[in-house]
């Protein structure tokens, strides 16, 4: 086994060309910060981008950024906030979650499409990528989308490419379109509701004009006593003042809110958005439903396990933390889920739990026929990470 | 003189059309196929008028089911489908073909579920986009994406073409609007695409359907996502002295951190028009002008107006004029969304819609100008500046045919302008048969087919709208599966 680092994409595209030729497969890296997200897999070499990197075009008026797959996040973050812009999905950062080390990279980024709190209000990654340059299982340098805002022409490769865990091709370059970063927030916060309770009045929330930036609740439980729920207002100062007490006004049938002014506000986002809540040693599992399923989600899987857990999304992303040693609670997650026309992602096991167990959502024969397909049309060898997502995919 | 092709029809499917059509009558009731020539004829088209082709027949179906069972028939016959919504599309995405029949979803278009706690509703695929604004208005709600063919126009139709509009600036296009789909592939087979959750699981096949043209598969139900509405929204009119300024102005107004729910551009040609039609009180003596929407609170308003307005005074802005009640907001909005159709009063016209970055479109616009006039042509620019979404409608006379034939090559010079600017051909509208042929000019041919061995994961047979998007010569990609007749052959 051999590791390749190419320096730029016509490196890259040959070390793929000569794995095309011999038919061995790869494993794609950025700094590996998430490597241990996906099933395990085995392959003949490593390709990794952390020497491609660098930021190729940042245009401050026109709210987009172009960088190499192996930029660090925090490059980007903070070039563009020296000029009062953010990634609008808010960038998770799973060093802790993973318990790794290094600078995670914005191919990495783009490869597990993982989105953090604003994504309720703002979309997620894949909605703020809007071009990629990607090098197929042929080794040859493909283009989609571009560096304009609006951009339909032809079959669009950019979406799939995020969120695809390096299964379909090594990403070489992104363009991003970014937002200007509110001047101000604020978090509303009251104690002590149910989860059915919170959800309630975050989803009330959501459906008001005061465009509500993120909202969570976090539950009473091991580490915490009583249940948080929490609303962020991001926008001028002005603004955000008068939004704050409108949504308090709002909302007081549950009872008196609570203002967390922006520096607290910004500390405790961070933790919900890097899932910094909940028990690191532990499985760490990740699952969407609709917001208004989600207590009667959790409580049937409470009906099985002991959990950890928190809501994101208005309710709707849930993390799920419980014990290691547990084999049926994949299928009690599961279950749950499916019940709750939901899906859920294992983001955190021992290597030999997500061996056997689905990482990722099972998906109907037809699906993963079409998924088959999609595959072979871009990497006809079964190059790229093989099994990363799903077994023989 | 038509300058864009058709491919030749397919002899053997012709000389069938009489067992095909009662193959197909099999499967649906006689209200749901349309066989007369005089029927058809409403099918021939779509806003691509000065093309046209006569389908084989027109079905239009009831459900998913009768959906599958249609394209596992087509599927087996080797018919070829071109699925229609409401034939809105100016890029000739709907335009048939004679050996083919038109899915059309018209008689689909119930709304399923609102669910306002979720902020989503399930519709079928043939809902007008703005029957789903107006069934969810009276909560205070909306469906985001707005096309200013908004009430003619399908869910269907905007998931062909991910549809942009007015306020998308702020709100997205249709992929960032979409959380779930049904979609049924040509052999028949039924695929549920993401859902009520968001993050669909699996690959973003939703992010590849959306904006594939017809060519995938047909779309026949939509989870679409809701909006609460602002408080209030208020679009204000800023007249310029020059396209210069005016553009100068929308790139400074988001480097300081503004971006307004929209910012559309009107040149004095556009203005003019638009004014005559629709007397929205724009102001008539400038040679730009932009329409900025902002939204929030009273108080929020203000404060946003005000920082916009000391931006375009930087700018030199020579009117202002802020709209006083809520029936001078709608003018000026029916003004703008009524713009291609006013323009059609006026002359014949083709809309071309490529996107450039926001920094080149002062530079683009001078250089669309010196090319009307070398074609001794008109144009009209009504385009949604904040994303750099051009819309230069070029007029000529329909009944001649080297007008056409001019008014067509200005449009492909403009629009490898814009690629050359670092844009693309189109931002909303679609490739369709209207730009197939420039697609070298934006992507390379690894690039093209790669995007083609893709389309063949869904449709190894290219029956599915087939004349679309894709240059016709080198169509089928060395490795992709063998066509069905050198198979049954084989
Ligand atoms: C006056 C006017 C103004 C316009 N303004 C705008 C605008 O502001 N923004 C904008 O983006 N567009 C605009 N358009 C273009 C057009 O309205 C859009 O492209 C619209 O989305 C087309 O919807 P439709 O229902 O008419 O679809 P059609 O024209 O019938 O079809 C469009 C494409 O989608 C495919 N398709 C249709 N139904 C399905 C299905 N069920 N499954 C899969 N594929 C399908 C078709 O094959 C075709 O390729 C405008 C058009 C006009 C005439």
């Amino acid at each position: 086994m051999s590791a390749f680092l190419p320096k730029d994409e016509a490196e890259a595209s040959d070390y793929v060309k000569s794995c095309y030729a011999s038919g061995q497969s790869l494993t794609l890296m950025g700094n590996g910060t998430r490597q241990h997200l996906g099933r395990p897999i085995v392959t003949a070499h490593t390709l990794t981008t952390s020497a491609m990197s660098g930021i190729t075009l940042y245009e401050p008026s026109e709210l987009v950024i172009r960088a190499k797959a192996g930029t660090p996040v925090s490059e980007i973050e903070k070039v563009i906030a020296a000029k009062g812009q953010m990634l609008p999905f808010e960038a998770m950062d799973l060093r802790h979650v993973y318990g790794t080390q290094g600078e995670p990279t914005v191919g990495g980024l783009t490869a597990t499409g993982l989105s953090g709190p604003r994504r309720i209000q703002q979309g997620g990654v894949r909605d703020h990528l809007i071009g990629v340059s990607f090098i197929n299982g042929r080794g040859e340098l493909i283009k989609s989308g571009g560096r304009v805002m609006k951009n339909v022409t032809g079959l669009d490769l950019v979406k799939i490419s995020c969120g695809a865990h390096g299964t379909l091709g090594l990403l070489a370059e992104l363009t991003f379109k970014l937002r200007p970063k509110p001047e101000t927030e604020a978090t509303l916060l009251i104690n002590g509701l149910s989860d059915a309770r919170g959800i309630e009045a975050l989803c009330l929330a959501m459906g008001t004009p005061y465009e509500v930036s993120a909202s969570a609740h976090l539950p009473s439980g091991s580490t915490r006593d009583p249940a948080q729920t929490l609303i962020r207002i991001e926008n001028f100062a002005s603004s955000v003042t008068y939004r704050v007490e409108q949504l308090a006004h709002a909302l007081k049938a549950f009872g008196v809110w609570e203002i967390l002014n922006a520096q607290d506000s910004a500390q405790l986002w961070h933790k919900i958005a890097n899932v910094t809540l909940l028990p690191s040693s532990s499985a760490l599992w990740r699952l969407s439903v609709p917001p208004t399923k989600a207590a009667a989600c959790v409580a049937q899987i409470k009906a099985h396990m002991s959990i950890d857990y928190h809501y994101d999304w208005s309710g709707g992303l849930i993390w799920v933390s419980c014990a290691t040693d547990n084999a049926a609670a994949s299928m009690h997650i599961r279950a749950a889920v499916t019940a709750a026309q939901g899906h859920a992602i294992l983001i955190r096991a021992p290597d030999q739990l997500r061996a056997t167990h689905p990482v990722f959502e099972p998906q109907s024969e037809a699906m993963m026929k079409l998924n088959a397909s999609i595959k072979a049309s871009l990497d006809p060898k079964g190059l790229f990470n093989p099994g990363r997502m799903y077994a023989g995919l | 003189m038509t300058q864009i092709a058709f491919p030749t029809p397919d002899p053997d499917i012709l000389a069938r059309r009489d067992d095909i059509i009662s193959g197909l009558a099999a499967l649906l009731p006689p209200e749901c196929l349309i066989t007369s020539e005089d029927e058809r004829r409403a099918y021939e088209t779509d806003a691509l008028t000065s093309y046209r082709r006569l389908p084989l027949a027109v079905v239009l179906p009831r459900s998913t089911q009768e959906v599958s069972a249609v394209l596992c028939y087509c599927h087996s016959q080797g018919v070829k489908v071109v699925p229609r919504g409401a034939g809105t599309s100016l890029a000739g995405g709907a335009i048939p073909q004679e050996d083919a029949i038109v899915i059309g979803v018209s008689k689909m278009n119930r709304i399923l579920e609102i669910d306002y706690a979720n902020r989503m509703a399930r519709v079928e695929s043939g809902v007008t986009n703005l029957s789903i604004t107006d069934h969810v208005m009276p909560e205070g709600f909306f469906y985001a994406p707005d096309p200013s063919s908004q009430l003619a126009c399908t869910i269907a139709g905007n998931i062909g073409m991910n549809s942009g509009g007015a306020h998308c600036l702020k709100y997205g296009v249709t992929v960032n609007n979409i959380l779930g789909a049904t979609l049924v592939l040509m052999d028949g087979t039924i695929l549920q695409i993401g859902g009520p959750a968001l993050d669909a699981s699996g690959l973003d096949l939703l992010g590849l359907i959306i904006g594939s043209e017809g060519q995938l598969g047909i779309v026949t139900e939509a989870c679409v996502r809701l909006l609460r509405a602002a408080e209030g929204a208020r679009p204000v009119l800023f007249g310029f002295d020059s396209s210069e300024d005016a553009g100068a102005c929308v790139a400074a107004i988001i480097a300081a951190g503004i971006v307004p729910v929209a910012m559309e551009f009107m040149d004095r040609p556009a203005i003019e028009i638009c004014e005559a039609f629709a007397h929205a009180g724009y102001p008539l003596d400038v040679e730009a002008m932009l329409i900025i929407e902002v939204e929030g609170a009273q108080e929020e308003m203000a404060m946003q107006l005000e920082r916009i307005i000391t931006i375009a005074k930087a700018h030199h802005v020579k009117v202002v004029k802020e709209s006083s009640s809520a029936m001078e907001a709608a003018l000026i909005w029916k003004g703008r969304k009524s713009a291609f159709g006013a323009t059609g009063r006026v002359a014949d016209y083709i809309c071309m819609d490529g996107t450039v970055p926001t920094s080149q479109l002062v530079h683009v616009l001078a250089r669309t100008a010196e090319i009307i006039d070398t074609y001794g042509l008109k144009v009209a620019n009504v385009f949604h500046a904040g994303d750099g979404n051009m819309h230069p409608l070029i007029m000529y006379n329909a009944n001649d045919p080297a007008s056409q034939a001019l008014a067509e090559a200005a449009g492909n010079d403009i629009l490898r302008l814009c690629v050359d600017a670092g844009g693309c051909l189109t931002g909303e509208h679609g490739v369709g048969i209207e730009k197939r042929d420039l697609m070298r000019h934006q992507f390379s041919k690894a690039d093209l087919d790669q995007q083609m061995r893709v389309r063949a994961a869904f449709d190894p047979e290219w029956l599915l709208n087939p004349a679309k998007v894709f240059p016709l010569d080198e169509r089928v990609p060395v490795d992709a599966p063998v066509p069905r007749k050198e198979r049954a052959a084989a």
